[in-house]
């Protein structure tokens, strides 16, 4: 204060607040969408019969914009979905990503694809031999949550957005600090 | 300062905490309110909170009076004059004299305070004056309760929501838990607040000697909707209670009407059935609110909305404009698939 | 050795000496200067306006939190937006603006009033300062970005925990904890050690201010209390980011020990904030009322026993948990029995005042409204007190009117008053009085218009921390006119800031004490000169200024070519040691640095602390290694070094 009565304000003493608070801004600016909760739901971007099942395409032309889950980039949303997978009963046949009636999920083989659209569409379509159908069960922004949280099960999710555990007994290390898996294609069914 | 400069200020002054008070004292009624008790425990810490008041309320218009006392002698002059380091023996054995009654008043006055509490605490605590009559185990979710009354005879057992009834007279037992976060369930009518603490249990016997209605509030922050996380206790004669309570053992009633099938139908073919149950019916979920005699309840939504058939429509079709945040999401039905849900749902007594 | 010398040459000697010591105690200019300063004095002023803005930006999300509810289902906020603001304006207040403020008030003041030239560790000062505020950016530019943390200001799991709180909008409060407890204990350490051992000779354990007595006993309160929240937030963001199971219960851990370890922290905490307004409240009362104080050693006593009781009554933030209610029982007992001291302290204020003829003055203004409203606060905590009283309003809104009534009435209006009293010191003008009664009436009938109708809220059953509420449950006149209040009140800081700003360019001149007080630091010019003091005065008595003969005596002898200083005995200040201060560096903003680096930066990943350790041990080396008195170049060329005394303080001519 007594620089300020004396007027002796030098240009970098002005400018050194903003310019601090503009380098801890650039610290954060990740977390602008991580942060994000969304109560009411937007529109689907992706419906089930629009998930191509195959990468080969007749002719000539690039391969279709992979789909993003928006879900993907908010760690309110991936949390949503592990609560979800254990409210709906996921864990009922996929128990904590382990496998038992249905196949593991925290693993890296997929038989029907890992891409977020092969989950949305294995949700809502269901698939042979025991997945059921969810289709009008789970409303698309739900469903868009729970496939965060199954490809958060093999690490697929950015570790800050992936969620920690939850409060009950952990049968395996949290979302976040489950290794990157690399997606491998398989068509072996579980044994 | 000139006379007017001082006296406006003060003339203000008098009048808006004249309003404070007044407006403070003018509601003393209601069914959400902790000096208006309706029962033995609330009656009993109202008669603690009376006497604390009045109490602290003289303690404080005393030591008011000396401050203001001590003004008497003001001057306007700059403070030059010599200061006093060695005031009279005298005054200073008076000084003494006073401070050292004082100190001895605060301390009776806090025993008294103390004895009130601690009896008052013992009447309300340990003693089980229930000795095997009615529980009821309340369990808050994020963002409604969970309500189980329990019996010896499991076939007496039955869930329900967001809304307990009591016989008038009786005391019932409560046991409290969370399921996901600390909670707290408070019916100010009727008793004071216990928290329900995921991994703990809880409890407390409650007991309304008038009958009514009594609205509760969690009061504990619980996350987005600890706003409107309310409950009713309803207290009504043993007859009626008795009634009531068999009603809810039954399993729901089954769907007449061509647009009640249809309404049935509906719930089980769209996400209600994911999260609801109806006894009776193969919806079974306990996620949320048991739904089996949901039109028996006069508020929806944790005691928030009045149920009526307009409410319930809107709040099935987008319960993120009244409550964001809370678990139920957005239902895109048709207006016609809307009306025969609601029809079923209001069937449901 | 008595030498009898020409008035003359004794006022050209000490123009020399005062010019030399203007020299070695130069402050280092521009933006380099700016990190490396460790000028006691700068420092303080640098922590008290960060902390009065932090004040402001808190009282702007208290002001948006009264815009929502002053009307029933209000929409200008949405539940998530208003769980962020009040969070963030508790966290900012108690974290924030309270603790801070009360810690810079003891900075700057502890060795103006005790007669030292500088704080015990001005280094450590700097690097207190720097993690504050870092700390502080933190919590805001994370609150800018939607990062805020929303789990209420002490956060209880498992709201709080990883299963209900996703993101890093947790993660960010608890590091900005560490930040803030790093920078109280250092301010503590600093405190404790300037007090006991640089006061001036002749100033014993009897004859210390009562300011400085307040600043003490919160200090040991804060080296006490705040590992407790540190243990609470490192478990919890231990919880949140390596899996531990602190506080799962389905893994053996405990929710309430959260609340243990937290409210272990967060009683005393309130002390912390409270305890240094007394001091402030006692030099005021003694200089307008002109006489000395009444009651020193029970003021002195009440102040230590409320600082040991203060850590005895954690559970009352606890009834409604499932504690057993003997146990429960002894915190009533105790939070009964901290009203004892409390008590004593305002019969022997009164005491003071009384049958005086006091100048009502800005200071004295506020200090008056101390009484009325921390007496009314005090009584509602009796109340609080009471397990089934507690049972009904715990969590309500007649808990936040008795936290405002005590820490606003207990805290900021003798804080407000302080910056009357001290700002002539500070800056060498006078704020203006008419702008001081405006200010004081404004915040006085503001304040009572917003938190007295909460507490009838309370009783009304309004919970604490709800976004809205229904039409239905009446609430709504009563919050209309708490809402309107805060706008008055808000009206009355704006006053005081006008008048700030008025003041630093056309306020009234103040000579060296405008009010006419006693304690030291009117005894040199205002605002005081880098050195403090030119010679170290002798203290004989409780009152210097107002006890001092003409041949009062003065210490002479210390180098004007280092920054030495005395050291002195803790019980009676004799002298013992002398001592070069460490001059300006720029290794405790580096290690500042690497703190908050390794902070910031194990929100995200463990990882941050290992290398945030071998970050902070390298600049740590770099600092204990750096040249005490790199800056003081004329140091460097006679190279003093400091050594013992002789036993006596020798009787010299008075200065001119």
């Amino acid at each position: 204060m007594c620089e300020i009565a004396s007027r002796n304000l030098s240009t970098t003493r002005r400018y050194r607040a903003p310019f601090c608070l503009c380098v801890f801004l650039c610290l954060f600016v990740p977390s602008c969408k991580r942060e994000q909760r969304q109560f009411s739901t937007p529109p689907a971007n992706f419906k089930s019969y629009d998930v191509t099942m195959s990468d080969l395409r007749p002719g000539v032309g690039g391969l279709p914009q992979p789909v993003q889950n928006p879900a993907d980039q908010h760690a309110f949303d991936a949390n949503e979905g592990k609560r979800l997978f254990t409210q709906y009963n996921c864990s009922g046949c996929h128990f904590n990503g382990g496998g038992g009636i249905g196949p593991p999920l925290m693993d890296a083989k997929w038989i029907y694809g890992e891409r977020p659209e092969n989950i949305y569409s294995t949700i809502v379509e269901g698939r042979p031999n025991g997945m059921p159908s969810f289709r009008q069960k789970i409303p698309d922004s739900q469903v868009q949550q729970l496939v965060a949280y199954v490809r958060s099960m093999s690490g697929q999710l950015r570790k800050d957005v992936a969620p920690t555990r939850n409060d009950s007994m952990n049968a395996r290390r949290s979302e976040q600090r489950t290794e990157r898996k690399t997606p491998l294609q398989t068509t072996e069914p579980p044994q | 300062m000139s006379k007017t400069t001082r006296t406006i200020p003060r003339l203000i002054l008098t009048l808006v905490l004249a309003l404070c008070f007044a407006s403070c004292f003018s509601s003393c009624g209601g069914i959400q309110n902790a000096i208006n008790p309706a029962g033995p425990n609330a009656a009993n810490i109202s008669r603690l909170w009376w006497l604390m008041f009045i109490i602290c309320s003289i303690v404080f218009v005393l030591v008011m009076i000396a401050v203001l006392l001590s003004l008497s002698k003001r001057t306007t002059e700059a403070a030059d004059r010599v200061p006093v380091l060695e005031p009279s023996e005298e005054s200073e054995r008076r000084r003494r004299n006073v401070v050292v009654s004082a100190t001895t008043i605060t301390v009776i006055v806090l025993f008294v305070f103390l004895i009130a509490s601690y009896s008052s605490g013992r009447s309300l605590g340990l003693n089980d004056p229930t000795k095997n009559g009615l529980s009821i185990e309340v369990t808050g979710h994020q963002w409604w309760w969970e309500v189980r009354y329990q019996d010896v005879d499991a076939s007496n057992i039955f869930t329900t929501a967001n809304e307990i009834h009591i016989p008038v007279g009786v005391p019932v037992m409560f046991s409290l838990r969370g399921a996901d976060v600390i909670h707290s369930f408070w019916v100010p009518n009727l008793a004071g607040k216990k928290d329900l603490i995921p991994g703990k249990i809880n409890t407390m016997w409650i007991q309304a000697d008038k009958p009514g209605v009594y609205r509760g509030q969690c009061a504990e922050y619980c996350g987005f909707q600890h706003a409107k996380m309310a409950l009713w206790v309803v207290a009504e004669p043993q007859e009626q209670f008795n009634l009531w309570r068999q009603n809810q053992t039954q399993q729901a009633v089954a769907a007449a009407s061509d647009v009640q099938k249809r309404g049935q139908q509906i719930f089980f073919s769209t996400t209600c059935v994911m999260c609801h149950a109806i006894n009776g019916t193969p919806a079974g979920s306990n996620i949320g609110p048991n739904l089996t005699h949901v039109a028996s309840r006069h508020m929806l939504a944790a005691a928030t909305l009045v149920n009526t058939r307009e409410h319930m429509a809107q709040w099935i079709k987008d319960p993120q404009t009244f409550k964001p945040g809370n678990r139920m999401p957005q239902n895109n039905l048709s207006d016609a698939d809307l009306q025969a849900l609601v029809e079923y749902l209001q069937s449901l007594k | 050795m008595t030498v009898a010398v020409d008035d003359r040459e004794l006022a050209e000697a000490m123009r020399q000496e005062r010019e030399e010591l203007e020299k070695t105690w130069a402050r280092p200019r521009g933006l380099w200067g700016w990190f490396t300063d460790t000028d006691h004095k700068a420092i303080a002023k640098r922590y008290i306006f960060t902390a009065f803005v932090f004040f402001l930006l808190g009282g702007i999300e208290a002001a948006l939190m009264r815009i929502q509810l002053a009307f029933p289902e209000n929409h200008f906020l949405n539940p998530d937006r208003y769980n962020q603001i009040f969070t963030v304006h508790g966290t900012t207040m108690m974290f924030l603006f309270a603790v801070p403020i009360m810690t810079a008030f003891g900075i700057y003041f502890v060795p103006l009033m005790i007669g030292a030239r500088d704080v015990a560790f001005p280094r450590l000062n700097v690097y207190g300062y720097f993690v504050y505020l870092i700390g502080g950016l933190l919590l805001y530019a994370a609150f800018f970005l939607n990062t805020g943390p929303d789990a209420g200001w002490f956060a209880y799991v498992p709201l709080s925990g990883p299963a209900y709180s996703p993101g890093k909008r947790v993660d960010i409060w608890a590091q900005m904890i560490t930040f803030t407890e790093i920078s109280a204990l250092v301010g503590a350490v600093i405190v404790i050690g300037t007090a006991f051992k640089m006061r001036a000779p002749g100033m014993s354990i009897n004859r210390i201010p009562l300011f400085v007595w307040a600043q003490v006993v919160t200090a040991f309160m804060i080296i006490f209390a705040m590992p407790a929240v540190m243990l609470a937030s490192s478990f919890l963001a231990s919880d949140r980011l390596i899996d531990t199971h602190f506080f799962n219960p389905a893994e053996g851990g405990d929710a309430i020990l959260y609340q243990h370890l937290f409210w272990f922290f967060g009683h005393p905490e309130v002390y912390i904030i409270f305890i240094p307004a007394l001091g402030f409240i006692s030099p005021i009362i003694v200089t307008f009322a002109r006489r000395k104080i009444f009651g020193y050693v029970p003021l002195v006593l009440s102040l230590i026993s409320t600082g040991f009781i203060g850590f005895g009554l954690w559970v009352h933030h606890m009834f409604a948990t499932p504690i057993p209610q003997m146990g429960q029982s002894f915190f009533t007992a105790a939070s009964m029995m901290i009203a004892i001291p409390s008590g004593v302290q305002i019969f022997c204020w009164i005491a003071t005042l009384w049958g005086s003829r006091l100048d009502i003055k800005t200071p004295l203004l506020f200090v008056l409204g101390f009484f009325a409203i921390f007496v009314l606060g005090g009584l509602t905590g009796l109340m609080l007190a009471s397990v089934p009283l507690d049972l009904q309003i715990h969590d309500t809104f007649f808990v936040v009117a008795h936290l405002h009534y005590v820490l606003i009435g207990g805290s900021v209006f003798p804080l407000f008053g302080a910056f009357y009293y001290w700002f002539p010191k500070w800056t060498g003008r006078m704020l203006s009085e008419r702008a001081g009664h405006l200010n004081f009436w404004l915040m006085f009938v503001g304040f009572n218009l917003v938190f007295f109708p909460m507490h009838q809220l309370g009783l009304n059953g309004m919970p604490r921390r709800v976004y809205t509420y229904l039409p239905e449950t009446g609430w709504g006149t009563l919050n209309l006119i708490a809402s309107i209040g805060a706008f008055i009140l808000a009206a009355g800081v704006l006053v005081f800031i006008v008048n700030a700003i008025w003041a630093l360019r056309a306020g009234v001149v103040a000579g060296d004490n405008p009010w006419g007080a006693d304690s030291l630091e009117w005894s040199v010019a205002s605002p005081p000169p880098n050195y403090n003091f030119h010679n170290l005065p002798v203290v004989q008595g409780r009152y210097p200024i107002w006890e001092a003969t003409a041949d009062a005596p003065v210490l002479r002898g210390l180098s004007t070519k280092t920054r030495e200083t005395l050291v002195t005995s803790v019980m009676d200040a004799q002298p013992e040691l002398r001592f070069d201060i460490p001059g300006p560096s720029i290794w405790p903003f580096m290690v500042a640095l690497a703190t908050g680096v390794t902070f910031i930066a194990g929100i995200f990943t463990p990882w941050a602390f290992l290398v945030g350790a071998i970050l902070a041990g390298i600049t740590l080396t770099c600092w204990f290694f750096a040249d005490p008195n790199y800056e003081n170049k004329a140091a460097r060329d006679t190279g003093e070094k400091s050594h013992k005394v002789a036993p006596r303080a020798e009787l010299q001519p008075k200065e001119i």
